[in-house]
Order: structure tokens, then C-alpha cells, then sequence
């Protein structure tokens, strides 16, 4: 017993349906199976963040009677609160204060050292690992280090008043410096690493051509490493920036919390902690994030204006 | 044509060295360079020629020796103040800079007025053929258009001296005959010396008044195209030259530079170039256009028996790849194509075989001199 299957032209059916496999079909229209591997995440984020977040904003508008009473505006009265009383909104400038010349150090200063570690030599491996090993350090560590070394009774003042440097000790800690100082030493690494890798993808040639045609080394950086490097130098900012505004910890540990560095994590702490005001400890907290992305959206305003091709020398 | 070439008589390295953390990448460059000469540095990777074309630029420091034009003393001259045009192999084109102003920025730094500098971006630009292109970043351009930008940006200056560094290596074949015909345009007619590095033996003898060959960092020969094609100094620039034949062979008989050389079965009369006695290893090399296939039933007495193992067509006639009874393999050209697997017979004029010694280290004994030398001094 034979039966004899009926010639059927590759790829195709009696009915004239692809035979393609359901995948291949599928893809066909632009959707990929694979991606439902994605659902437990999007699901998670769904419920830690994306429903706190709006559960958050709703808050807001949810003012606390005494609120409202204090400040009117309705269920608005929050966001009122924040931008009437001085309390709350002086806050943000101290907040500004101590980000963005945070974030503006660690990018400039990170440009000339990323610069001179950028060759090969000897020891460069340990330098390098120095230089970012403050990454590791949590922010309370950094601050117990401040404490300990640069404190009214730490090793630098009293090593300074020893010699006979000095007769008070500096106030290093406990005030501006201090926060300042721990932004940096927790900021700095990053900001390193970053333009460091935006460095390397220079290439060197372009340098060396601009030296041929008779560019001194300042005309080689500002005319062409420059330029190049910029728009690295505003994600740099960016990123760094964020990580300072959000301030919280140090600001505590080595800041003075209540006076020149009152910033806006603090403030949402307080009203969230000490006020149980959960309405405006969320609306501060909700302000935070429309100040860093207005900052965010003036940087990636102005680094669209530069160029942003390739790099490579080959243009 | 208003760009000109920047004007000196003679440049001229002496000693010239580099080494890098004990290794020596060039040693004792002696060299002088006429105004208006195209000097092609060749040598296979690694044998110091970008090194020295980098000491020549000033983006490597010198390690040894000095070079002055005419009798100023440029060594010691940062790069940006030796005025020299510099064509990379990359191009190194400032990508975030439109052709105009990649071609500009030599003159800006020179702080060229601005009239006089449009101008001469234009001719620059107008030189290579860009003119449709001025306003372009480099990345819009294709590989040719690029090169020409990078030869556009080096020769706007009027430098003394261009630079080349493989500029053509990352090009395709066609485009590749065409930039060297364009290279060799500008050169004549602006009067520009240049000195022009390449591993590409053909292009070098093309394009260069003077080759300069260089293995391990050290000069083999210095001679005109035809001095090099022609009568390599060792075994090592025949090699470069297209000698593709290298057979490792004794010397049997030698007067003058008559020499009977055997080996392998083999017993050919040829041409010594270096000074050998019997019994000496020596190499012979032969060019495959010199080795040719006797006609059908000749078979002369110095003829080297072989069978042809594979066949190449290549356009006007036939590359063919013959192995010998003794398993040594030949290469060989032929206006008729054989049959794989016929006996042949291969004959090459004795004038077209030449000996070299075995080992390079005819620099050996150069270096026990210098040696004594360093001693004496």
C-alpha cells in the first residue's frame, strides 16, 4: 500500500497559506513572541513604580486640611504651600547650590585627568583604580571618613594646629564643605570614568593632525578635543547632577540640616518623618523631580546644538 | 597654480634613530632629500618606516641623529612649528569640521587673513576636485573624497615637506590607481617634496623619484625604481621587489659573478650579487616573468624539470605554479595554458637569477664596525 502525496509547490499550501512558520508570521508584523518574557518586569514595574508614582501625584492633590486652611488653593493647596512659604521653597535654590557646582566640579575636573591618564604608563592600572574606588563607599561611609578625617577634632585639623598652621580648626564639616565634599568624593568617580571613555573614543590621529598643521596644545583642545568631547561632557552633567541633587544622606550626616543645606530630600523627610504630612512630603518629592528634569531638558536643549557623529577620525 | 611649494634646498637626516623602551624601531637613517624629490619609504609592517615618517612630522621624538634643512636644525622643533603637511592613513579628518574648514584650519592657525585664506581654500579644495563638496562634514564623503580632503588639508599650507603615511592602504583596488595617478598630478605640479610611506612595492615604484627599502628599522637600499626593480642589494629587498622565487641552494662553482648554484636536484648558472665561494648557503631568487616555459620537446640543458600543479588565468597570460621533483614549488609565467599534472621544463636566463647570500647579516658585520666605531669615539 503506497499512496502517492500530491506535488505541492514548496512554501505554499493547497489552501494557498503560507507555510511559514507561526513565529515567522508573527515577526512579520512586528511582533516578536520573546517579548512576553518581559511580562513579570513590566508587571513589577507596574506595581513599584509606575502605581506608587501616581499614587504619589494623587496625594498631592489630596492636601491636608490645615493645609488648605493655611494657604487656600483648593487641592492644589500643596504645591501653593510649597512655592508660598519660604521654608519650602528656599529650599530648592540650596538644593541648586550645592548640585550644580557639585556636578560642574566633577565634570571639569574630571576633563584633565581623564586627559593625562589617557596614555599608557606605568602605574596607571593602580592610579585609575584609586581614583574610582570611592564608587564602593556608601554615602554614610564617605561621611564617617569627612568626620573622622576632616572634622573640628579630625586628623587634618589637629595634624594643621600641631605644626602651628593654624590656631582654630577649619569648619569643614557640619556645613556646606562638607556636603559639597561628599558630593564630590562620591561624584567624581563617575564622572571620571565617563568622560574617560568618551576620551578614548577620540581618535588620537585627529590630534596629531591638528599638531601637523600647527595647532599648539591649547588650540588642539579647544578646537577639536573639545568640540568632540562635548557632548559627552553634558550626559557627564547630567548624570552627576542627578546624583547630587538628590542629596540626601550627607546632607545630614556631614551638612547642617537645617540650615545651608535644608535640601528638598530633606524637606520631603521631614514633612514625610516628623510632620506625618504624607500629601506634601509627596508633592515635594514630585517637585524634585520636575526641577532635575527641567535642568536635564536645558542641557540636552543645548547639547543638541553640538556635533554628535562619530568620532573615529574617519569621520 | 597660486599654491606653491614652501622653498629649501636640501633636507637632510643624519643618524637618524628611535627606539622604544630598548627596542630599536629605526636605526642610523642617513638620508638626504632634494627640494621637490618623492621619496617612498617601503617596507613590510613593523620595519620602522611610519616610525621614521612620525620622527620626520616631530610626533615622535628623535632617540639619535639630527635633521636640518639646509643648515636650520629642525629636530628639535615641536611639530607644530616645523611646518611640514601631513597626510594620515586614516585621513584623521576633524569629523565635527565641514571640508572647507578642515582645509582651513592649518591657515587659522596661522593666522592667515581672512581674504587670502578663502582664496586659498578654494584653490586647495579646486586642486582636488571638491568644489561640489566644500560645505560637507567628512563623514558625508566617501573614502577617495575623504583622502582628498586629508591631500587638500596638508598642501593648503605650501609646506616644505608632505608627509604620506599609506594614504591610499584603505581604498579599493580602482580607486586606489586613480589617487596615485592624483598624488603624483599634485606633486609635479605644485613642486612639492614628499616623502611617502607604503608597503606596496608596486606603488612605490610607480609614484617615487627615490625608494628608500627598510627591514627591522634598518636601510637596505636607497636607489631610483629602476635600480631597486632591477638589482636588489639582498635577498630580502628582492623579496620586496617581487622576486617570488626563493630557492635555498649552495654554490658549486663561483667566478666573479658567474656562479653555478645547485641544490635540490637543481643545477642552475646565475648571477651573483653578493660576494660568494663555493660551498657557501646562498639564495637564488627569480622573478615569475623571468621564468618561463620551454617550448614543447625542447628541453634545454639547464632546464629545471617540474610538473605544473595549478594554473591561474590572468588576463594577457597565465600564472602558473610548478613543483619540482624534490617538492620544492616555483612560480612561473606562461603565454599558453598547461595541462595540471604535464612535465615541463623551465628555463631562466642566468642574468635574471640572482644569488644572495643566506642571511641578512651582512648588517652583522656592519654592526661589529659601528661597534668598533662606538668604541673608538
Amino acid at each position: 500500500m503506497s499512496t502517492v502525496a500530491p506535488a505541492r509547490t514548496p512554501g505554499s499550501r493547497k489552501d494557498g497559506r503560507s507555510t511559514a512558520s507561526l513565529q515567522h508570521r508573527l515577526a512579520e508584523r512586528g511582533i516578536d513572541r520573546s517579548l512576553l518574557m518581559l511580562l513579570p518586569a513590566v508587571l513589577f514595574t507596574f506595581a513599584l513604580f509606575v502605581y506608587p508614582f501616581a499614587y504619589g501625584i494623587g496625594l498631592t492633590v489630596q492636601p491636608n486640611p490645615d493645609v488648605v486652611e493655611k494657604w487656600g488653593g483648593g487641592i492644589f493647596a500643596n504645591y501653593v504651600a510649597f512655592f508660598s512659604d519660604p521654608f519650602f521653597r528656599d529650599s530648592v535654590w540650596i538644593t541648586m547650590r550645592l548640585a550644580l557646582p557639585a556636578a560642574l566640579f566633577n565634570v571639569l575636573a574630571s576633563v584633565p585627568v581623564a586627559f593625562k591618564l589617557r596614555g599608557k604608563f606605568r602605574g596607571k592600572r593602580a592610579l585609575t583604580t584609586l581614583l574610582v574606588l570611592p564608587i564602593t563607599l556608601g554615602t554614610v561611609l564617605t561621611a564617617q571618613g569627612l568626620l573622622i578625617f576632616a572634622g573640628r577634632q579630625g586628623w587634618l585639623n589637629r595634624f594643621l594646629m600641631d605644626v602651628g598652621l593654624i590656631q582654630e580648626p577649619f569648619q569643614l564639616v557640619m556645613n556646606y564643605t562638607g556636603v559639597f565634599l561628599s558630593l564630590v568624593i562620591s561624584g567624581f568617580p563617575f564622572a571620571f570614568l565617563l568622560i574617560s571613555s568618551y576620551l578614548s573614543g577620540i581618535d588620537p590621529s585627529l590630534e596629531a593632525a591638528a599638531t601637523t598643521l600647527g595647532a599648539s596644545w591649547f588650540q588642539r583642545f579647544r578646537r577639536i578635543i573639545l568640540p568632540l568631547l562635548a557632548p559627552g561632557l553634558a550626559t557627564t552633567f547630567i548624570l552627576t547632577f542627578v546624583l547630587a541633587f538628590s542629596v540626601f544622606p550627607s546632607a545630614r550626616l556631614v551638612g547642617d540640616a537645617t540650615g545651608e543645606t535644608r535640601v528638598m530630600a530633606l524637606m520631603a523627610y521631614r514633612a514625610f518623618g516628623e510632620q506625618i504630612d504624607y500629601p506634601m512630603a509627596s508633592t515635594v518629592a514630585i517637585l524634585m523631580g520636575v526641577i532635575e528634569l527641567a535642568v536635564i531638558a536645558l542641557v540636552l536643549l543645548w547639547r543638541s546644538t553640538f556635533y554628535k557623529g562619530s568620532t573615529g577620525g574617519k569621520g | 597654480m597660486a599654491i606653491q611649494a614652501g622653498s629649501f634646498r636640501t633636507l637632510e637626516l643624519t643618524d637618524v634613530g628611535r627606539s622604544f623602551g630598548g627596542h630599536n624601531a629605526l636605526t642610523d637613517l642617513n638620508l638626504t632629500i632634494r627640494a621637490g624629490e618623492f621619496i617612498a619609504l617601503l617596507g613590510p609592517s613593523g620595519c620602522g618606516k611610519s616610525t621614521a615618517l612620525n620622527c620626520l612630522a616631530g610626533l615622535l621624538p628623535l632617540t639619535h641623529g639630527t635633521i636640518r634643512i639646509d643648515d636650520e636644525r629642525i629636530d628639535t622643533l615641536p611639530a607644530e612649528k616645523r611646518g611640514f603637511g601631513m597626510v594620515f592613513q586614516n585621513y584623521a579628518l576633524f569629523p565635527h569640521l565641514s571640508v572647507e574648514k578642515n582645509v582651513a584650519f592649518g591657515l587659522q592657525m596661522r593666522n592667515v587673513p581672512k581674504a587670502e585664506l578663502k582664496k586659498r581654500v578654494a584653490e586647495a579644495i579646486a586642486l582636488v576636485k571638491l568644489e561640489d563638496h566644500a560645505r560637507k562634514l567628512p563623514g558625508q564623503l566617501s573614502g577617495g573624497q575623504q583622502q582628498r580632503v586629508a591631500i587638500a588639508r596638508a598642501i593648503v599650507l605650501e609646506p616644505r615637506l608632505v608627509l604620506m603615511d599609506e594614504p591610499l592602504s584603505n581604498l579599493d583596488a580602482k580607486l586606489r590607481l586613480d589617487m596615485r595617478t592624483e598624488i603624483r598630478r599634485i606633486h609635479q605640479n605644485l613642486g612639492l617634496t614628499t616623502v611617502y610611506v607604503t608597503h606596496d612595492q608596486e606603488e612605490a615604484l610607480s609614484m617615487a623619484d627615490r625608494l628608500v627599502v627598510l627591514r627591522e628599522g634598518r636601510v637596505q637600499q636607497v636607489g631610483s625604481p629602476e635600480e631597486v626593480h632591477t638589482s636588489p642589494v639582498n635577498w630580502h629587498v628582492a623579496d620586496f621587489m617581487g622576486y617570488r622565487n626563493m630557492l635555498d641552494l649552495e654554490v658549486a662553482s663561483a667566478d666573479a659573478d658567474r656562479v653555478v648554484v645547485a641544490g635540490s636536484g637543481l643545477r642552475l648558472r646565475a648571477t651573483a650579487v653578493e660576494r660568494v665561494a663555493v660551498g657557501d648557503k646562498v639564495r637564488l631568487a627569480m622573478r615569475p616573468e623571468d621564468v618561463r616555459i620551454a617550448p614543447d620537446g625542447a628541453a634545454p640543458a639547464e632546464s629545471i624539470p617540474a610538473t605544473v600543479a595549478v594554473v591561474e588565468y590572468h588576463g594577457r597570460e597565465f600564472a602558473v605554479g610548478v613543483s619540482t621533483a624534490s617538492g620544492l614549488t616555483l612560480h612561473v609565467r606562461s603565454d599558453h595554458a598547461p595541462q595540471v599534472g604535464q612535465e615541463v621544463a623551465l628555463v631562466v636566463a642566468p642574468e635574471r637569477a640572482l644569488v644572495f647570500r643566506s642571511s641578512l647579516d651582512a648588517a652583522d658585520l656592519s654592526e661589529v664596525e659601528r661597534d668598533l666605531e662606538e668604541v673608538r669615539t
